[in-house]
């Protein structure tokens, strides 16, 4: 019995949402989910540990979870729609869970993204058609 | 007869909502955004269609892990949002239409595409976004709706060409149901966009503008790639860009583009907006 290799593995810096993922990260995204429930989210804040404990983390998984340590927990399967309902509760945007995998603060990243509008308005004339206002 | 009236495309990220909620949609950041959908909202207040089927995917609001449907369709007569972990304010419940669910459902299972029926359905950011862009809040919104959930987050999706044939056969369901209905097909999610990992925060805006291209004239481009093809140069959350395939698949094989509307970045996406309407009765 083995994990099929997917040719998109080959995708550098990049961590598709697979069975491989999914089966050993279930707890871990149960535990996420859970908090749509705001009295869950409580019980996590009072006590995180004792709440991982409940769903039934790995050391591993647990001591990442507590680090807030985003891309060890993306690493070990999470995925990061539900790795979302535990950063922005905190006040971490998606954009600074993505500046952390890349090791560069919020204000970096962001600034990067907005480089992308840089000749946008012109690129889309070239193109013809489109709406400008 | 029921009659798809048109076809639609629009972001669907959170951030969108939330500038909404704090009244943003005119600062500098947003305007180009929200400026673009003005078209297609003055088009919906004149055609003012009876049912937007609006076609998302679920972000681990109505589906856990535990179970996730390739596709699923409401069969309700009304539909709640609810918490997804933020604390934000749900909105108003959005008014189903259970018969014209159940009638395409049973079509498009008869069509072979085996549909998991839900009759309670809590409908996250991916459907209550493009309401709100598209309508302005509601406390009762001014339109019925059907939400067509296709998994784009557990791995493995179906394939963008599956994605168009669920819309060819949607064509059927809605032409093949006796009331007199006008239907609006929204295809939502996208553009190129990737939250995880140290490749977070890739946009091509050039893949993007082929992508729009493709779905007004070519769609086959589109969804003939693979997957994998489509995640390396849109992201690994840009692959919901597969879902505009469906509204595409329900129109007929020409199509009159009557608005078109690009802006990049949003939050971490690149945004793309469609208006497209049959050219054939």
């Amino acid at each position: 019995m083995a994990w099929q290799h997917h040719d998109y593995e080959d995708i550098p810096g990049t961590y598709v949402f697979d069975g491989k993922r999914a089966h050993s990260s279930f707890a871990l995204n149960k535990l996420f989910f859970s908090f749509n429930n705001e009295s869950c989210r409580k019980e996590f804040d009072a006590n995180p540990e004792a709440y991982c404990d409940k769903f039934g983390l790995t050391s591993e998984q647990k001591s990442m979870v507590l680090k807030q340590d985003f891309l060890g927990i993306l690493r070990a399967g999470t995925n990061i729609y539900y790795m979302a309902k535990f950063c922005i509760p905190r006040g971490l945007s998606v954009q600074d869970a993505g500046a952390a995998f890349q090791g560069i603060s919020g204000d970096e990243f962001r600034a990067k993204l907005l480089e992308k509008r840089e000749g946008l308005i012109e690129r889309l004339e070239k193109e013809g058609g489109y709406w400008n206002g | 007869m029921a009659k798809l009236i048109g076809g639609i495309t629009t972001s669907h990220i959170p951030a969108v909502g939330s500038a909404i909620s704090e009244g943003l949609t005119q600062e500098d950041y947003w305007k180009r955004f929200f400026d673009g959908y003005k078209p297609v909202k003055a088009w919906l207040e004149e055609k003012k269609p009876d049912i937007m089927i609006v076609v998302y995917n679920d972000h681990g609001l109505n589906f856990f892990l535990d179970k996730a449907p390739t596709f699923a369709i409401g069969c309700a007569d009304e539909y709640q949002n609810a918490d997804e972990g933020w604390g934000l304010k749900p909105t108003s419940p959005f008014a189903g239409d259970a018969q014209f669910s159940w009638h395409l459902a049973e079509s498009l299972v008869n069509q072979e595409f085996d549909m998991c029926t839900c009759q309670e359905m809590l409908v996250d950011h991916g459907f209550v976004n493009p309401m709100r862009v598209l309508f302005g809040d509601h406390d009762v919104w001014p339109v019925k709706t059907i939400p067509l959930a296709i998994n784009t987050v557990q791995h493995p999706l179906p394939s963008a060409k599956r994605c168009y044939k669920l819309g060819q056969a949607l064509k059927v369901a809605i032409e093949s149901y006796p009331d007199d209905l006008s239907v609006v097909v929204v295809g939502t999610g996208g553009m190129s966009h990737q939250l995880q990992g140290e490749r977070a925060g890739i946009i091509d805006v050039e893949y993007d503008l082929a992508c729009m291209e493709s779905v007004i004239n070519d769609p086959s481009w589109f969804y003939n790639q693979s997957n994998t093809e489509i995640i390396k140069k849109a992201g690994t959350e840009g692959i919901e860009t597969i879902m505009w395939l469906t509204m595409r698949g329900a129109m007929t094989d020409k199509v009159n583009c009557l608005h078109k509307h690009y802006h990049a970045p949003i939050s971490n996406t690149a945004a793309g907006v469609l208006l497209l309407t049959n050219t054939e009765e």
